[in-house]
């Protein structure tokens, strides 16, 4: 039951936000520094809202979202680099915050996985493409004889 | 001998289909029991230390109406421990945690018979108020021994949390053993937290 509700409740609200394009919903949630804004934004865009599930915390109106962007900005303010805020994110939501994630050892399988899918399929495939041709066998030399004599006879 | 290696590759799609339904059906078993959630979110503090945070207020009479009285927390309170702690992120204004209540308070006392292992459930109230918070435990059950306003939701951003309720399973000397991200359950406390109380007591 509550996981209907969990459901339900980011259905709607991935619904809502779907209606907007950029969710940094008051002017006062962005940078007066347009540079750090737009390196802001190209962070937010890179990273998972954990409630939505699907789209980016710069997309997305859920208060964790918000939160979240918050945090990025703040950091940002602060002098922190893009890549040790996205860091610090991977420290406290793990490697699922990043929409595109890493290629690291925990990640290996999921950037393998359509390689090997192939590869097997490939395998699996190669004895349908590699059979021969079916070739007829020689006529033995009784049946040479019984075809001889066939012939003959018309 | 072809005509066997055909049989057994007309079989493959046969073997496949059956072992995918059976894997289907185990996850639809699990959504009803609460083992499996697909939108469950792997808490990467699970096996770690507890994070650092900033000590959090409880409920005082003076805070609330009705003059519950709940003791905060802080890090080191929560650290130096002496038996495990269930720490559960829940808030008022969510309904899931509402309809937990009344198990964990269940749990709650199940956990002071003699025989049972040790285990003290601790709360921290997200993004809420003492006043709203006490209302909801007056109403529907009030298992915590300790409980802390996390007024803004920092300290639940600390911890990575994603959306409440979340439960964490604490050991003494404060290891994170056991997280989950939904609702606990019946299921889900006896076949995870239950084993991992035995061995650790």
């Amino acid at each position: 039951m509550t996981h209907s509700f969990r459901l339900i409740a980011s259905f709607t609200l991935c619904l809502i936000c779907a209606s907007t394009s950029y969710a940094v919903e008051t002017p006062d949630e962005m940078l007066p520094n347009p540079i750090l804004e737009a390196k802001a934004q190209s962070l937010g865009q890179q990273l998972r809202c954990l409630v939505c599930q699907n789209e980016t915390i710069e997309d997305s109106s859920a208060p964790l979202a918000r939160d979240l962007r918050h945090i990025v900005r703040q950091q940002l303010q602060q002098g922190h680099s893009p890549a040790e805020i996205k860091r610090w994110m991977t420290q406290h939501y793990g490697e699922f915050i990043h929409l595109k994630p890493s290629f690291s050892g925990v990640t290996i399988f999921l950037w393998l996985t359509p390689l090997l899918s192939l590869t097997l399929a490939y395998l699996l495939a190669r004895p349908l493409w590699r059979r021969p041709a079916h070739i007829a066998e020689p006529l033995s030399e009784k049946e040479k004889l019984r075809l001889h004599n066939l012939i003959k006879k018309n | 001998m072809t005509l066997n290696r055909r049989h057994l590759l007309t079989l493959l799609p046969l073997i496949g289909a059956t072992g995918l339904g059976l894997g289907f059906a185990r996850m639809l078993q699990g959504l009803t029991t609460g083992r499996f959630d697909p939108h469950a979110i792997n808490n990467p503090l699970t096996h770690y230390a507890v994070p650092h945070f900033a000590p959090l207020s409880g409920l005082t009479s003076s805070s609330t109406p009705q003059d519950l009285s709940i003791p905060g927390f802080s890090y080191e309170e929560l650290t130096t421990a002496n038996q495990p702690i269930l720490l559960n992120i829940w808030a008022s204004w969510c309904l899931p945690c509402v309809e937990e209540l009344p198990f964990l308070t269940n749990l709650a006392h199940r956990h002071t018979l003699p025989g049972a292992p040790p285990l003290t459930l601790w709360g921290m109230a997200y993004k809420d108020t003492p006043a709203n918070a006490e209302r909801i435990l007056q109403r529907y059950g009030q298992p915590f021994q300790r409980l802390g306003i996390d007024d803004d939701g920092t300290t639940a951003i600390e911890w990575g949390v994603t959306g409440v309720p979340e439960s964490f399973l604490i050991l003494p000397g404060g290891r994170i053993v056991w997280h989950t991200s939904s609702s606990l359950t019946e299921d889900l406390y006896q076949t995870e937290l239950l084993p991992l109380l035995h061995s650790a007591s």
